[in-house]
C-alpha cells in the first residue's frame, strides 16, 4: 500500500522526527505570518491578486498569443508542448542539435512534473540540478518533498553524510554554512563549464514578452548568463497581462513563502544575450482540462508560493513524500487528481477540511473547498474503495429512518457497554488505537426528551 | 421566536449531557425552544466522504423536521456548517430558509440574541480548542492566516463566566485532527494532531479544554483518557450553563 | 493540429467567460527620509550593509583603497574611478569567476523590501552581479520608492533586453532552515545610497 494514508502512518512511526518537521515548517508559517502582517494592505494584495489571475484565465489564449509574438520579436525561440512527453522531447531536441553535454537546471516544477531529470537521464543525458535544496535530494536521489523547501524534510546530519559520501565533506561536519560553501564550490564550477540553462518561470508577461525568475540562490542567472544555451519551461497558467501586476505578485510571492520581503534575485529575461540562444517551452500536461471544469478551474491561479504547505497541520505531520507526487501539499491534493484521478484518488482525503490552506494563499484559491468537491468527484467516478461506497450507503439509509437510527443508536450503545471488546479492537477499529472510546449513556438525549419534555 | 434545537447524531447518542446544556441554556435565556424527536443526522458523514449525492434521505428528514421554526441552533459547528453549505431539497423554498437560519450556538448567542451577559460561574482554568469549521467556516472568530481584526465568539460568551480563567494555546487555532471521517483514515496523523494540541493544553495547566463542537472534543476526550491524562473536555454550552 | 493550436482551441473551448483585469493601486508619495531610513533598515533585516553617501567622494576612496590590494575588482561606474573595459557584454565566465568585488549602479532603491534594480546596461555584463564574491551597488536617494508598484512604475517601458532586482547577498535555508549567506550568488552586498554633494 502507498496511499497517502500508509505513507503518512509510517512517517508517524519516528515520533520525535515528526515534531521536528512539524515545528520546521511551523517556523516558516509564522514568518509567513510576521511578513504578511507588515503589510497594512495584504488582504487587498490578495484580492487583487486573485482578480489578475481569474481575468487571465478568461483571456489565457489571447495572452498567450500575445506574449508568443512580443516574446519571438525579443529573439526568443518559442515551442508549444501539449504534454510531459512532447516537453521532454523538444528539450531533448535542442540538447542534440547544438551537441551539448553540460547542462545545470535551477528550480523548474514543471520540469519534475515531465519526469525530464529522467527522461534525458534514459537518453544518457545527465542534468545537475543547482537550487541547493535540489542538488542534495538528487545526490540522494530522491524526490523533493516541499516545492521551495526541496531538502526540508532532513536533517543536517542527513545532508552532511550525503557530501561526505559525494562530495567528500568532512564526516560528521553538520554546518550548514560548511556544507554550503562546499556546494558553491562545486557547483560553481558547473556553472562556468556549462553549455545550457534550463529554469523554471515565475511570471510571463504577455505585453512585453519577458519572463520572471525568483531565486534566493541566484542560481538561475548563474546559468543562465553562463551558458550558451538557456531553455525556460513554463506550464500554460504562467502568464500574466502587464509588468505592472508583477508588482502585485513579487510583494505577495516571497512573503507568503518564506517571509522574506522578496526573493534576492527577481530576474527578467526579455531578450537573449549576444551569442546566446533563448528558448521557451509553452506546456499544457492537462491544464486546459483543469481549466474546463468550473470546479477546479481556480486552482490554475497557484503561483507555486507552497503557503499551504506549511499552514497544513496534516503537511506538517506527514511530509511531502507521502503525496507521491511532484507537488504535495493540500495545493497538490486538487491538482494532481486531475492528473491521474485513480492514481491520486487518496490525496483530496489527506484534509481535515480546516480550511487553513484557503486562508494563507496568497491568489485566494478556495482549496479547501476543492478538496471537498474532488472527493464528490471521485465517488461518482468509482475511483475510492467500494468498501467506503457500501459504508457510506449503510449510513445513509440508516440516517434517511429516525426509527431505524434510534433503533441502530441503542443497540450500538448497548454493545459499547455490554460487549465492549466487539468495538474495543486495535485491528479493526483505527479509533480505538490510540484513543478511548466515548462512554456511552444509558439514554440518548432523544429519548431523554420523551421521558423529561415530551 | 420559535427556536429548533438541532442535536447532531452523535451528540443525541454518546453526549446527551451537551444537548440538556444547551436546550437549559436556552431556556435560561428565554428562548422557547422545541426539540423535534424525528432528526437524525444532517448527512455531513458521507457528503465529506464524497457522497453527498447519497444525502437526500438526510436532507428530506431535516427539512421535514426542521420547518416551521424561527431558528435552528446546534452544539455543532461542523454539522451547522455543512447545513448552511450543502443542504438542498425539493422543497427548495424550505431548505433556502433553514440554511439561512440555521446558527451554532456561539453565534446564535452573540448575533442573535445580542447576550452579554451571563449568570454562570465555573472556577477553573480551561484552554479553548477553537473548532475549525465553527471558526474558519462560519467565522465564529478571526482567522490568524487573515490579516483581520480580533474577535472571538466563544472567548466573548466564556469572559462573561465567573471565575473562569481561560488560557489560550499558543496555535491558537489549529486543527485537532478529527476531520470526521478522517480520524480513522488517517488515523496515524488525525491521533498525532490531537496529541500535539493536548501537549499545549497541558503545558498550559488547564483543567479543562472547552470547544465549541463536540467532535473535537470526542477525539480530544479518547487520546486523553488513553494517556490517563487529567484534564476534562467540556462542551462550550456545559460551561455557559454551569453553576459553580 | 499541432501543439499550439491544440493548446489554444482547447483553452478558447474551456474557458470562463471575460473577468474584469483590476486597475492597481497608486503608492501615495512617500517622504524621501522615511523611504531611505525604511530602506536601510529592511537591507539590514535581509543581511546586506546600507551606507549613506554625501555625494560620490566616499565612494570613490573605498574603490580606490579597495583596488590598493591583490584582489581581482572590477567597476562599471564611470563616475567613481576608472571602469575596467576588459568587463563587457560578451566576457565569459571563465574571467568574471575571478572578480572578488563588482561595483555596479542601480536605478530604482525599493524601501519595503530593500531590492535595487540593476539595467542590463548597468551592470555591463549580466553574470557580473552574480558571479563576483562581493557586490557594492550604488543609488541615489532620489531614486528611492516606497514599493513595488511603484517600481514598476518607474521602469522604462522599452527595457534591455535582462534587468534583476537584487535585495541583499544570494542566501539559502535549504539544510534545516538554517540561513546561510553566499549559496551561488554575491555573499555580500553593500548599498551606497547617495545624497546629491551639498556645496557649501
Amino acid at each position: 500500500m502507498t496511499d497517502h494514508a500508509s505513507l503518512a502512518e509510517s512517517f508517524n512511526k519516528d515520533e520525535p522526527r515528526v515534531d521536528w518537521h512539524d515545528a520546521t515548517l511551523w517556523h516558516v508559517r509564522e514568518k509567513r505570518d510576521k511578513a504578511a502582517a507588515a503589510v497594512p494592505e495584504w488582504e487587498r494584495l490578495r484580492e487583487l491578486a486573485s482578480q489578475i489571475k481569474e481575468y487571465t484565465l478568461s483571456d489565457l489564449d489571447r495572452l498567450l498569443i500575445q506574449f508568443e509574438r512580443n516574446a519571438q520579436a525579443n529573439g526568443i525561440v518559442v515551442h508549444w508542448a501539449a504534454n510531459a512527453q512532447e516537453h521532454n522531447e523538444i528539450v531533448l531536441r535542442l540538447i542534440r542539435g547544438n551537441s551539448i553535454t553540460r547542462i545545470v537546471k535551477s528550480k523548474s516544477m514543471l520540469t519534475e512534473e515531465c519526469g525530464l531529470n529522467e527522461f534525458l537521464a534514459e537518453n544518457g543525458i545527465g542534468v545537475t540540478d543547482t537550487d541547493l535544496g535540489e542538488y542534495i535530494v538528487q545526490l540522494r536521489q530522491e524526490p523533493p518533498s516541499h516545492i521551495v523547501l526541496p531538502a526540508i524534510h532532513l536533517k543536517r546530519e542527513d545532508v552532511s553524510d550525503t557530501f561526505h559520501a559525494h562530495l567528500n565533506t568532512e564526516k560528521g561536519n553538520n554546518d550548514p554554512s560548511y556544507l554550503t560553501a562546499t556546494a558553491r564550490t562545486v557547483l560553481r564550477d558547473r556553472f562556468i563549464r556549462s553549455e545550457l540553462a534550463i529554469t523554471g518561470i515565475n511570471f510571463a508577461v504577455a505585453e512585453t514578452g519577458a519572463f520572471v525568475v525568483c531565486t534566493n540562490e541566484g542560481n538561475a542567472d548563474m546559468g543562465a548568463h553562463s551558458a550558451r544555451l538557456h531553455i525556460a519551461c513554463m506550464g500554460i497558467e504562467k502568464v500574466i497581462p502587464r509588468t505592472e501586476d508583477l508588482g502585485v505578485f513579487l510583494r505577495l510571492l516571497a512573503r507568503s513563502a518564506t517571509g522574506q520581503p522578496i526573493t534576492t534575485y527577481s530576474s527578467h529575461f526579455q531578450k537573449p544575450r549576444a551569442g546566446q540562444q533563448m528558448h521557451l517551452v509553452i506546456v499544457d500536461n492537462g491544464r486546459t482540462r483543469q481549466l474546463a471544469q468550473p470546479d477546479f478551474r481556480s486552482a490554475l491561479k497557484c503561483i507555486r508560493c507552497a503557503a499551504c504547505f506549511n499552514t497544513c497541520p496534516v503537511y506538517r505531520r506527514s511530509g511531502g513524500h507521502s503525496y507521491h507526487s511532484t507537488i504535495a501539499g493540500p495545493i497538490g491534493a486538487i491538482l494532481n487528481p486531475n492528473i491521474d484521478m485513480r492514481k491520486n484518488a487518496d490525496l483530496p482525503f489527506a484534509s481535515t477540511l480546516c480550511g487553513s490552506c484557503s486562508n494563507v494563499c496568497p491568489v485566494k484559491i478556495d482549496i479547501h473547498t476543492q478538496l471537498w468537491k474532488w472527493r464528490q468527484v471521485l465517488a461518482a467516478e468509482g475511483a475510492l474503495p467500494s468498501g467506503k461506497r457500501r459504508a457510506m450507503k449503510g449510513m445513509a439509509f440508516i440516517f434517511s429512518s429516525p426509527r431505524l437510527y434510534r433503533m441502530t443508536g441503542k443497540i450500538g450503545r448497548a454493545i459499547m457497554r455490554v460487549l465492549p471488546f466487539l468495538v474495543a479492537n486495535r485491528t479493526w477499529n483505527p479509533w480505538y488505537r490510540q484513543r478511548e472510546l466515548p462512554q456511552p449513556p444509558s439514554q440518548s438525549f432523544n429519548s431523554w426528551w420523551r421521558s423529561h419534555r415530551k | 421566536m420559535k427556536i429548533g434545537l438541532f442535536i447532531p447524531c452523535y451528540i443525541d447518542q454518546l453526549y446527551p449531557q451537551v444537548a440538556i446544556a444547551t436546550l437549559e441554556l436556552l431556556e435560561r435565556l428565554d428562548c422557547k425552544v422545541g426539540y423535534p424527536p424525528e432528526q437524525t443526522c444532517c448527512g455531513q458523514p458521507m457528503a465529506n466522504s464524497g457522497f453527498a449525492s447519497l444525502g437526500q434521505g438526510c436532507n428530506r428528514n431535516f427539512v421535514r423536521n426542521f420547518s416551521g421554526f424561527d431558528y435552528i441552533v446546534a452544539p455543532s459547528g461542523s454539522c451547522v456548517l455543512h447545513i448552511r453549505e450543502h443542504l438542498d431539497d425539493d422543497n427548495k423554498e424550505e431548505a433556502a430558509y433553514i440554511r439561512d437560519h440555521i446558527f451554532e450556538i456561539s453565534e446564535f448567542l452573540v448575533d442573535i440574541l445580542k447576550i452579554d451577559k451571563l449568570d454562570a460561574v465555573f472556577a477553573h482554568k480551561v484552554g479553548l480548542h477553537i473548532s475549525c469549521h465553527g471558526q474558519r467556516g462560519l467565522h465564529t472568530s478571526s482567522m490568524s492566516e487573515l490579516m483581520e481584526a480580533p474577535f472571538s465568539k466563544p472567548e466573548r460568551l466564556l469572559g462573561m463566566v465567573k471565575d473562569l480563567e481561560l488560557v489560550r494555546p499558543s496555535r491558537a487555532d489549529e486543527c485537532c485532527g478529527f476531520g470526521g471521517t478522517f480520524c480513522v483514515f488517517e488515523e496515524a496523523v488525525s491521533v498525532k494532531m490531537g496529541k500535539d494540541r493536548i501537549k499545549e493544553h497541558e503545558s498550559n495547566g488547564v483543567e479543562y479544554i472547552t470547544s465549541p463542537d463536540t467532535s473535537c472534543l470526542m477525539h480530544l476526550e479518547g487520546i486523553l483518557r488513553r494517556k490517563k491524562s487529567n484534564i476534562r473536555v467540556k462542551h462550550l454550552t456545559e460551561i455557559l450553563n454551569a453553576r459553580q | 493540429m499541432n501543439a499550439r493550436d491544440k493548446i489554444l482551441a482547447s483553452i478558447a473551448a474551456g474557458k470562463t467567460a471575460l473577468r474584469p483585469l483590476p486597475d492597481l493601486p497608486v503608492t501615495p508619495e512617500s517622504d524621501k527620509d522615511l523611504l531611505a531610513a525604511e530602506f536601510i533598515r529592511v537591507l539590514g533585516s535581509i543581511g546586506a550593509t546600507a551606507i549613506t553617501a554625501n555625494g560620490l567622494t566616499l565612494i570613490r576612496e573605498d574603490l580606490q583603497r579597495t583596488r590598493q590590494g591583490s584582489a581581482y575588482i572590477v567597476n562599471t561606474i564611470p563616475d567613481i574611478g576608472t571602469v575596467n573595459a576588459e568587463v563587457h557584454a560578451g566576457t565569459g565566465a571563465d574571467l568574471l569567476e575571478k572578480v572578488e568585488k563588482a561595483y555596479i549602479r542601480g536605478t530604482i532603491g525599493v524601501a519595503e523590501n530593500g531590492a535595487v534594480w540593476l539595467t542590463e546596461a548597468g551592470m555591463v555584463n549580466r553574470l557580473l552581479p552574480f558571479i563576483c564574491q562581493h557586490l557594492v551597488i550604488v543609488v541615489d536617494r532620489e531614486d528611492l520608492v516606497a514599493d513595488m508598484h511603484e517600481a514598476y512604475r518607474s521602469l522604462p517601458a522599452t527595457g534591455d533586453g535582462y534587468g534583476v532586482f537584487i535585495a541583499g547577498p544570494s542566501r539559502t535555508a535549504d539544510i534545516e532552515q538554517s540561513l546561510v549567506t553566499g549559496a551561488h550568488g554575491a555573499r555580500s552586498v553593500l548599498v551606497y545610497l547617495v545624497t546629491p554633494e551639498k556645496h557649501f
